[in-house]
């Protein structure tokens, strides 16, 4: 980024010396990659004029071409995630922080933000209805005509009978984390939200690594 | 042709290019397709009729020259046909009783000659020629055939390369037509076994119990009698012995029908024949085949006793009502299970569901009628089907319950996920509870040809008809399990994931689930899963696949299904949780020699090697790193189980994995350490791992975990030292890194008996060092020692007894031995039977024996007579081992002329024996008894001399007598009033002086 002014520049060192105080998994130098990155995904944002941060659709458009992701659910559901002064965009230190975890994040961040992505109200529950808002259509087929809408509903029962370590008929975030803990597969179990090893390795090269050659 | 013939017909013995096709209707068949195929070859092919063969076609004949008529030149005996080729030799020839012909015309011509006789000479035709098609058209087009090419121009091309021949043209059509009919016979050889129904052991076992209960005294009992050759039953239901269960058979049977003599029965997995009488002990020869195979017991019978045939047809109704009174037997008896003893009643109505199940196919199978006729349902509806195929064919298109079968089914082929594979070979069906057509490829045959996953369907499609029946009984997981197999097949990776999830929540380690997960067709979905590009859903059926492997059943049945293929597949994959997995099933699954062997033929050693690189430095890791070990870890857990087998040890070896395993070696962990110590002890078997075990430093490191206090790592480090410690260097580094102290202590955990044999035995051979021998006197090893001489098993006695022989090198060890109470124990074990025991005792024995004072006890213990017994064992090994101690009694028992008397004695009767006459000689046994001549009682010459003469007839014995001077007080004896004594003397003389003779005559012409 050549034409990056000295003023720029420095801008940005202290954007990265002041997130740095909040984001555990990435390394100053990475900060202002990442900086760097967001400004650009922000300019090619269709209408960046007033946006303080990038907008759900540029957001989703991120998360479909970067890490793979393509239900439209759970990618709100990511969005709602990442931003969490809920002004329906993400700045830029919603960004990193978001990355922190969403990248590089320890079993216990994870579980964290994918409770968060999987309570859609916000209550700090997952409730059988939100499991089966999830879930709808991930049963594609039945043999002899069977309902699959049922097979899901069966399903939810199941899970949530496995997950409600505290019967209340509802999944915490404690009733997650014992549950995940138990039985890794399960960090995930109502949707992708966390990317794979593959797009995590091609989004961290293209912005550390082509952003260092610059 | 080429196919058909080395591969689909049967013949008598299977190795020799002589063999004889059998008479089987099979060959039958066969015979006559070729036959029809030869008479009609001039008329439909002219022209390539007259191609002139590579080869000669030769056979011996029963054709004489007065059956040829026109066309041919005959003189004498000898026969030429007026057909010449291009060099003027005839193209037939036929000298008695040989047959010589080189083109199709000429073989059509006297396959026309020989009127009734033509099957036979086309059998004697094929069974000269094994491969005829090599003869008629040279070896490169024979592989050809072989090599199933289709492709017209590449052969034309073959053809002008190899030779320029003006009828290329007619060699490539006669190539083709004969490749055609190959296949033509495959396909009515396909046929006609697709309709043979293979048998296995549970379809067996009802069928004999279905005919027992039908033997008797009345009028119309269908048998005398039915027995087993054998009451013993393996585990797989089979009870022919192992070597022969390896060509199918299942067991044998001794069967009285009423009406003609005993019938000896073979019952194989082929089908049901008679044999040459096998009894209790069958002769190799018993086993052969002297009958056709019939595909079952019922209908062997049928055509064997007339009565048998009358009375069964008669008892039809009855057989098939039989299961269902049994039936409602069994459910009560079910229910009263169940109230008392509620904590069981999953697993008692686990079998009994399997045991119904298999009642019910008695039904289907056994029950005379019903397998061969259509029942009268079907008869109603006017389907008529050939008898035996009834069965297969009426589900197919009749009721509407069974098209909803099939509907299901195919709605489950294409499934999103449920890639079925074609090749699986147990039935995989929902609902189907044993299972009863285990398919092994019928005789060898290139089973792909036919589909064999149709007659899967239809044993699919059966299924819902017989379910209902049945539902009560089975668990509730069973349903369960059912219900989750088709959320996987239907769901997409979430769901996936989420249903395996639940899976793994069932306790996989139980039967019930184990089974249920096979039987509803779970295990063709995990597998399945494999080959997916989801993460998680490989995980997730790993997880259970590597639970589940816990059954054998299900561990073959995987590996039947080509699952062990994709698990190797996945174990280089770039997920780390996935490559640990895959290599941790790996260990479980691979515990049979086919597992094992699929393991290496897919590459799979290599792959599990290279998991073992991982860091270097195994102290202090950093999480990244600890995956890496961990993957390790899995990693030689999988290779411990493969290295079983030798040629996998020498794969692990290739492939680099020793210096990984030295590495290995060093970690902290014992979870590390036992399977790293574990494949390196396995592979101890082999010279170049212990080799490599030395010089790579590893006996420092081995010594080191010696010192741990795991049992079972104490264990394998004892027993890799016991394998590599027979070579002294070895035994030198093991002293060194203080490794004996550590062996001897070992000893107090005498109640373990896998480590204290593995213990002893490598103090055993870290003894035949002396200087560890004396290290280990230093911590009193002798004398722990010689109290682990009694109330041991075997495998620790063996070890113990040859350290203390080795021991008892050293004179103060003797005595030593002496006053810990050795020398009874020791004697002891000479009756034993075990002969590597036997070996070593008698080792130990003759050792002790060199001291005068354990002499005394041995032959008060009447030891000495134990010894020379042992010369008679057919063991090669206890026999020297007992000549070589007897030689110190012999040695020792200078004053007691009595003792003398009988050992000379002994002596001389085992003589008589193989090669023990060279083994006194070797054991230096002559010297000595020269030396009791000496003696003044007359019984010890007689059996001296006895001894003597019959060492003589051993050229080395009578130069050493000679050099002993033994002539002397020989020719004294012969002056003996006993005649006995005069004639061995002079005998021993006279052996010893032929042996001059003949020496001299060397020297004198030489």
């Amino acid at each position: 980024m050549s034409e990056l002014s000295a003023m720029n520049r420095k801008k940005i060192q202290s954007l990265a010396d002041k997130l740095s105080k909040h984001v555990n998994h990435f390394s100053k130098t990475e900060i202002e990659c990442l900086i760097c990155d967001f400004n650009v995904l922000l300019r090619e944002q269709i209408n960046p004029g007033k946006a303080n941060g990038l907008d759900r659709q540029n957001f989703r458009s991120i998360l479909y071409n970067k890490f793979g992701m393509s239900d439209a659910i759970i990618m709100d559901a990511v969005f709602r995630t990442f931003d969490t002064d809920v002004d329906s965009f993400i700045s830029v230190k919603e960004w990193i922080e978001g990355l922190s975890v969403f990248l590089r994040g320890t079993l216990d961040e994870k579980i964290k933000f994918c409770f968060q992505v999987y309570d859609s109200n916000g209550d700090n529950y997952i409730t059988k209805e939100e499991m089966f808002h999830m879930l709808r259509n991930s049963l594609i087929q039945l043999p002899n005509d069977e309902d699959p809408e049922e097979g899901v509903k069966d399903m939810v029962e199941i899970t949530l009978k496995r997950m409600d370590y505290d019967h209340d008929g509802k999944v915490s975030l404690a009733d997650f984390d014992k549950a995940v803990r138990e039985e890794n597969l399960l960090l995930e179990a109502f949707g992708t939200c966390l990317p794979d090893r593959k797009s995590i390795r091609g989004f961290e090269q293209q912005v550390f690594q082509h952003q260092l050659e610059k | 042709m080429g196919i058909t013939l080395s591969r689909a017909a049967q013949w008598t013995t299977a190795s020799s290019n002589i063999g004889k096709l059998e008479f089987t209707p099979m060959n039958e068949l066969l015979l006559k397709e070729i036959l029809s195929f030869v008479e009609e070859f001039s008329s439909q092919h002219p022209q390539q009729a007259e191609h002139v063969f590579k080869e000669p076609l030769q056979w011996t004949t029963t054709l004489v020259a007065s059956d040829f008529k026109t066309d041919y030149d005959i003189s004498d005996s000898v026969v030429q046909s007026q057909e010449k080729d291009s060099e003027g030799h005839p193209l037939l020839l036929l000298s008695p009783p040989n047959v010589y012909v080189r083109s199709f015309s000429q073989l059509c011509k006297l396959v026309h000659l020989t009127n009734d006789k033509k099957l036979e000479e086309v059998r004697a035709c094929l069974e000269d020629n094994r491969n005829p098609v090599v003869k008629v058209l040279g070896p490169s087009f024979a592989a050809e055939l072989e090599g199933d090419n289709q492709d017209e121009t590449r052969l034309f091309a073959k053809v002008k390369e190899e030779e320029e021949h003006k009828d290329t043209d007619d060699k490539v059509k006669l190539f083709l037509l004969l490749q055609n009919l190959d296949k033509q016979l495959l396909i009515k050889l396909l046929h006609e076994i697709s309709q043979q129904v293979e048998l296995n052991p549970a379809a067996v076992k009802n069928e004999v119990e279905m005919l027992k209960r039908s033997c008797g005294n009345g009028e119309s009992r269908l048998l005398k009698s039915i027995q087993y050759t054998s009451d013993y039953e393996f585990s797989n239901g089979c009870r022919a012995p192992p070597w022969r269960q390896v060509h199918g058979e299942i067991c044998y049977l001794v069967i009285e029908p009423c009406d003609s003599e005993t019938l000896y029965i073979t019952c194989s997995t082929a089908g049901v024949f008679l044999n040459r009488g096998i009894k209790q002990k069958g002769e190799e020869n018993d086993y052969e085949r002297t009958s056709d195979t019939y595909e079952d017991l019922v209908s062997l019978l049928k055509s064997k006793s007339p009565q048998f045939a009358k009375n069964i047809n008669k008892q039809d109704c009855a057989v098939q009502e039989l299961p269902s009174t049994q039936k409602i037997q069994h459910v009560e008896s079910v229910d009263a299970e169940e109230q008392g003893q509620p904590q069981r009643s999953y697993e008692q109505q686990e079998k009994n569901v399997h045991e119904k199940a298999r009642q019910q196919h008695t039904a289907n199978k056994a029950g005379g009628k019903m397998k061969y006729e259509p029942c009268p349902r079907w008869k109603d509806l006017g389907l008529k089907c050939p008898p035996g195929r009834a069965e297969e064919k009426k589900p197919n298109k009749s009721s509407g319950e069974e098209k909803s079968g099939e509907m299901y089914k195919k709605k489950m082929a294409t499934g999103a996920k449920s890639k079925m594979k074609a090749d699986f070979s147990v039935s995989s069906l929902p609902g189907h509870l044993s299972p009863l057509k285990i398919k092994t490829s019928a005789g060898a045959l290139p089973v792909e040809v036919f589909s064999e996953s149709s007659t899967e369907s239809e044993e699919e499609e059966e299924q819902p008809e017989r379910r209902p029946e049945s539902n009560t009984d089975l668990p509730s997981e069973y349903w369960h399990i059912q219900k989750l197999v088709k959320y996987i097949k239907g769901g997409d990776q979430r769901f996936t994931v989420l249903t395996l999830c639940t899976l793994m929540d069932f306790n996989l380690m139980q039967e019930t689930c184990q089974l249920a997960i096979r039987d509803v067709g779970g295990l063709e979905v995990l597998i399945n899963l494999l080959d997916t590009n989801e993460v998680k859903c490989k995980i997730g059926s790993l997880k259970i696949l590597r639970k589940i492997s816990s059954s054998v059943q299900i561990r073959r049945a995987i590996v039947e299904m080509g699952g062990l293929q994709s698990i190797v597949k996945i174990v280089d994959s770039e997920e780390e949780e996935l490559m640990a997995l895959a290599a941790e099933t790996i260990a479980i699954v691979a515990r049979f020699p086919k597992a094992r062997r699929t393991v290496r033929q897919y590459g799979g050693i290599k792959k599990l090697v290279k998991l073992l690189d991982c860091v270097s430095n195994l102290a202090n890791l950093s999480v990244r790193q600890e995956k890496d070990v961990e993957i390790a870890r899995c990693g030689t857990l999988a290779l411990w189980s493969c290295s079983k087998s030798t040629r996998n040890k020498d794969a692990i070896r290739k492939a680099g994995g020793i210096p990984l395993l030295g590495r290995l070696l060093k970690s902290p962990h014992e979870s590390m350490l036992i399977p790293v110590v574990g494949t390196l002890q396995e592979c101890a078997s082999e010279e170049s791992y212990r080799i490599a075990i030395q010089t790579e430093g590893m006996i420092k490191d081995l010594v080191k975990i010696l010192g741990s206090d795991n049992d079972e790592l104490q264990m394998h480090c004892a027993s890799a030292i016991f394998k590599c410690a027979e070579d002294k260097q070895t035994r030198d580094l093991v002293r060194e890194y203080k490794g004996l102290q550590l062996l001897v202590s070992l000893l107090s955990k005498a109640d373990n008996k896998h480590l204290l044999a593995a213990a002893t035995g490598a103090i055993w051979k870290c003894s035949i060092s002396m200087e560890n021998v004396a290290k280990f006197g230093e911590y009193n090893a002798l004398e722990v020692l010689v109290n682990l001489l009694t109330d041991q098993p075997e495998e620790v006695l063996v070890n113990v007894v040859g350290a203390v022989g080795e021991f008892a090198q050293i004179p103060e060890n003797k005595a030593t031995i002496r006053r810990c109470g050795g020398i009874k124990p020791l004697v002891n074990l000479l009756t034993g039977t075990n002969q590597a025991l036997l070996v070593n005792v008698t080792k130990a024995v003759g050792a002790c024996a060199t001291d005068m004072d354990n002499m005394v006890i041995i032959d008060q213990l009447d030891g000495v007579r134990l010894v020379w017994s042992l010369l008679k064992n057919p063991s090669a090994d206890v026999q020297s081992s007992a000549a070589w101690a007897l030689c110190p009694c012999i040695n020792n028992a200078k004053t007691d002329d009595r003792l003398r008397r009988h050992l000379a004695e002994a002596i001389g009767h085992c003589c008589m024996w193989g090669s023990n006459k060279a083994l006194f000689g070797e054991a230096g046994a002559v010297a000595p008894l020269v030396c009791y001549l000496k003696s003044k009682d007359s019984s010890v010459h007689q059996s001296t001399a006895m001894a003597l003469y019959q060492l003589s007839k051993d050229p080395n014995n009578c130069i050493t007598m000679h050099e002993k001077g033994v002539v002397k007080p020989l020719i004294h004896i012969m002056g003996s009033d006993e005649e006995m004594l005069q004639e061995a003397a002079a005998g021993c003389v006279r052996n010893i002086r032929l042996l001059a003779l003949a020496n001299r005559k060397v020297q004198l012409f030489y």
